[in-house]
């Protein structure tokens, strides 16, 4: 292994790192206090800079540096991660990966947009907010300042502690909690009832109770054996948070859970007063049993130093009762959950490229095992012999490699979902808006392929909902809307496929002005009547900009044309619902994976070919009296008071030299790229199926008119028709008519 | 032409023999993947004449080429006699339909003839020299030449 290997996988890694702090970041932005989290988000720095010390990629190693002193502060609750704090962490992340990049390919990044977020970063580390910042600032305790020094070699941290427990002089402050309860689809088979869990909960304190009915799918989609609903519970537990645990003690390998107090009734006044900052504590590593006490204040007279040792004491104390067998237990048991998560992450990087050669000779066994059944039915009418048995095992199994193969390309969105929440950060602050991005089912997961080419067609559209969908914070304030603007990414699957919705709440589309600047482009005529729908839709016709001036940010010359042809090229489709002063949505519905397409099965001329389904409107059967000539060779088909040209595939091919009968065939009512209807003519449809893609470049070249390949069931290579291209070649650019051949790369 | 000789590496080299009509042509084994029979191709739309279309290999897409008609010779009508060469012509794999595989020949650079000095363009082209072995003549085939980037350029 030379060094430029050792070189790639360190960068390699540093991507996972990247990744890993970005999604600790969001997760602390979103208030989460998980010292775990925060030490994920450090550790993540530091190995960067000590791999980058090791390549002597000095840059990287003097920013990682300053970043990880920042963050160091933030993991002994010297910084409070405030909003203000965070943006600057965030921000601190992008330009480490910028910087991350630039060591890999040999680039630079602007020297002063790093400098300054240093100058910054020191700032923090030095305890002082950021000048922006209108929030209270909460001084670090002097004391606690010091405490670091001692500390460090051992790895101890000195933790504020309260004592109120121990003096057994008052109760603790019965607290609100917010239970987030969300079931795994599995909750039921295990053996668990939501009902009852919620029964007993509500034996724990006063509580109201949501039903979030997100999850439900449509009735086709749903298992009646399979958990869908989630639940949100304000409750007043009388003994604490433990209380609530106990109650999903056996249920929570089976859900979603997450407590969070959020509000201390008595707590708080004392709080602000303090300048300590309230620190979750657990005693659990202390206490007989896994025991979580609730965020306490500490009073601030109480040295910190002094307070450690304490606790250090108290520690050394409880290791001697370990000797009881509860405690052993409780121990390995907390062990062993520490072992089963990191199981649960154990992954194995492969090259795609084996991946796909194993999904090739999975498709050539499936083929295979189809071609074996059929000789043997042929050969042997009685049906019950072994050979049948063993046949159809052999044909379950294939068809669970299969999806299994399938599986192994599946990755969740999450990855691109968290680069969009970096553009709507940028893009923001070009642009002097303040906007949240809140993402849904990131953890859903499609084909490798579709991920990679599903990062483009998003950033565009989440560039234009920062710059045009969502407005000014003053225009948002005068409208009556909070002045922060969110948009929202969700990503689910829906009958097969993956559905990516973008929502914003902003303006909407300015229907006046969309309708205005399609006139003058001349895409409608002037006395056009459209419906609402028809006008949203008009975006994303070729050449349409809705921008009066071109910014920096979304007139790049690309428009929502280009986003819908990038969505279409995945086999996919997009929509637009707008609301004027609400907001629009744009929802994209995709397939899972680029291997396979759902097909129509057609002949023509006495070839199989196939239709992408996603192309086809409707199919439809001619009748003599709706075909019309029209003109020396066009022929129209009137389909329902309108007239849509027909096209026979089968000359367009160049399988035949002469037309065929229309009445004798089938249409295939299409929707082309341009958005224009054509009926395409075959001569039979055999079937719908699902068709795995093969490319006709890898030794061949491209063919006009046809889009790639697949292999049938007979072992035999089917064309899959390009529908755009062969509308195109109807429009009159005809299809390239001879070829030379080019077999050679 | 002799430049085409002293390109061809020292020592012994192996070939393999095929027949086309009457005529004997060969190649360098090291650029042949395996011989299997004929299957039917589904044709392309759009190809060359000597195109006759693609074949399942596996799970690849294989465009087949009727060998004697891109060498300008009479097109073959292919039966299941005849013999598909797979072979490997750049990052490429094509299938070249030939009538039979005869031999496989080891040589030395001695045993390989310049090409003579021909008119044809098409023959000067793909011919890397010629072979004389028990009174056959056997016309040695750059691959890499017949189906050049030009080519795939022009497409």
């Amino acid at each position: 292994m030379d060094m430029n290997e050792i070189k790639e996988i360190f960068f390699q890694e540093c991507e996972e790192q990247l990744a890993e702090l970005e999604s600790g970041l969001l997760k602390m932005n979103d208030g989460d206090r998980d010292p775990e989290t925060v030490n994920a988000v450090f550790r993540a720095v530091h190995s960067i800079k000590g791999g980058a010390g090791a390549f002597g990629l000095d840059d990287l190693v003097a920013f990682a540096h300053v970043f990880e002193t920042t963050l160091d502060c933030v993991r002994s609750n010297k910084l409070e991660p405030g909003p203000e704090v965070m943006k600057v962490m965030l921000k601190s992340a992008d330009v480490l990966a910028d910087l991350t990049n630039a060591a890999r390919d040999g680039g630079s990044v602007d020297s002063s947009r790093s400098s300054g977020l240093v100058k910054e970063l020191e700032a923090l580390a030095h305890g002082e907010m950021p000048a922006a910042s209108s929030a209270p600032a909460p001084a670090p305790a002097a004391p606690v300042a010091k405490a670091p020094a001692a500390s460090d070699d051992s790895g101890f941290q000195p933790i504020p502690f309260s004592f109120d427990g121990f003096g057994a002089d008052e109760e603790p402050a019965p607290s609100i909690f917010e239970v987030s309860f969300k079931p795994r689809r599995d909750l039921y088979s295990k053996g668990n009832e939501a009902a009852l869990l919620l029964r007993d909960l509500s034996r724990v304190g006063e509580m109201s109770i949501n039903c979030i009915m997100d999850g439900l799918p449509s009735l086709d989609d749903l298992d009646p054996e399979e958990a869908y609903f989630a639940w949100k519970i304000q409750i007043k537990p009388e003994k604490g948070e433990e209380a609530i645990r106990t109650v999903f003690e056996f249920a929570e390998w089976d859900c979603d859970l997450e407590i969070k107090m959020i509000e201390a009734e008595q707590a708080k006044p004392a709080a602000e007063e303090l300048p300590m900052i309230p620190v979750p504590f657990d005693l659990s590593a202390l206490d007989d049993g896994p025991e979580m006490v609730a965020a306490e204040t500490v009073n601030a007279a109480v040295d910190a130093a002094e307070t450690a040792t304490r606790v250090s004491k108290l520690a050394a104390a409880k290791a001697e009762k370990k000797e009881s067998p509860a405690a052993a237990a409780a121990a390995a048991a907390a062990a062993a959950a520490a072992q089963a998560n990191n199981a649960a992450g154990q992954t194995i990087r492969v090259d795609l490229d084996r991946v796909d050669r194993l999904i090739n000779l999975v498709g050539e066994l499936v083929i295979n095992q189809a071609m074996l059944s059929q000789s043997v039915i042929e050969n042997d009418a009685t049906g019950t012999s072994a050979v049948n048995m063993g046949l159809e095992e052999l044909q379950q199994l294939t068809r669970e490699i299969q999806d299994s193969v399938m599986a192994i390309r599946a990755q969740p969105v999450k990855p691109v979902f968290q680069r969009m929440s970096r553009i709507v950060r940028e893009v923001a602050d070009m642009v002097g808006k303040s906007i949240r991005l809140v993402t849904e089912g990131e953890n859903t997961e499609v084909d490798k392929t579709v991920i990679d080419k599903l990062a483009e067609p998003l950033t565009h559209m989440i560039r234009n909902a920062v710059d045009h969908g969502i407005e000014s914070p003053e225009k948002r304030a005068a409208a009556g809307k909070e002045p922060e603007g969110t948009i929202k990414l969700t990503a689910k699957h829906r009958s097969g496929r993956i559905v990516i919705e973008l929502v914003d709440d902003g303006a909407g589309i300015n229907r006046e002005r969309v309708k205005q600047k399609a006139i003058d482009n001349e895409l409608i005529a002037a006395d056009a009547n459209l419906t609402d729908e028809e006008i949203d839709n008009l975006i994303f016709a070729p050449g349409f900009s809705t921008a009066d001036k071109i910014s920096d940010i979304s007139g790049r010359g690309v428009g929502m044309d280009v986003v819908k042809r990038s969505i279409q090229a995945l086999g996919g489709r997009i929509s637009i619902t707008s609301r004027p002063g609400l907001g629009s949505t744009f929802t994209m519905s995709l397939p899972l994976t680029l291997a396979v397409l759902d097909g129509m099965v057609v002949t023509v001329a006495g070839q199989t070919l196939v239709v992408p389904l996603t192309a086809i409107v409707e199919t439809l059967q001619p009748e003599a009296q709706n075909i019309h000539s029209f003109g020396a060779n066009q022929r129209l088909i009137s389909i329902r008071n309108s007239f849509c040209p027909l096209v026979d595939v089968g000359r367009i091919l160049n399988f035949r030299g002469t037309q065929a009968n229309p009445v004798e065939g089938v249409a295939l009512l299409v929707e082309s790229e341009g958005g224009g209807q054509r009926a395409l003519m075959v001569d039979a449809i055999q079937g719908q199926r699902q068709v795995v893609i093969k490319s006709l470049e890898a030794n061949y070249t491209h063919v006009p008119g046809i889009a790639a390949a697949t292999i049938l069931g007979d072992g035999r290579v089917a064309l899959i028709l390009d529908v755009d291209a062969v509308v195109a070649a109807s429009r009159g650019q005809s299809l390239k008519q001879e070829m030379s051949l080019a077999v050679a790369g | 032409m002799s430049y085409a000789v002293r390109s061809l590496a020292e020592g012994n080299r192996e070939l393999i023999a095929f027949r086309i009509g009457e005529q004997e042509f060969c190649v360098n084994i090291m650029s042949v993947r395996e011989i299997r029979g004929w299957t039917p191709a589904t044709p392309l739309p759009h190809s060359p004449g000597y195109v006759l279309g693609v074949i399942n290999l596996r799970g690849a897409v294989l465009p087949i080429i009727d060998l004697s008609k891109r060498l300008g010779m009479k097109p073959v009508e292919p039966s299941a006699r005849h013999v598909i060469i797979v072979a490997q012509v750049r990052s490429k794999i094509i299938g070249l339909l030939v009538e039979a595989v005869s031999d496989i020949l080891t040589v030395t650079e001695e045993n390989i003839q310049p090409t003579p000095e021909i008119s044809s363009d098409l023959e000067r082209q793909y011919a890397r020299g010629i072979l004389a072995i028990d009174k056959r003549m056997i016309c040695l085939i750059e691959l890499g030449a017949l189906f050049t980037d030009a080519e795939s350029e022009a497409a």
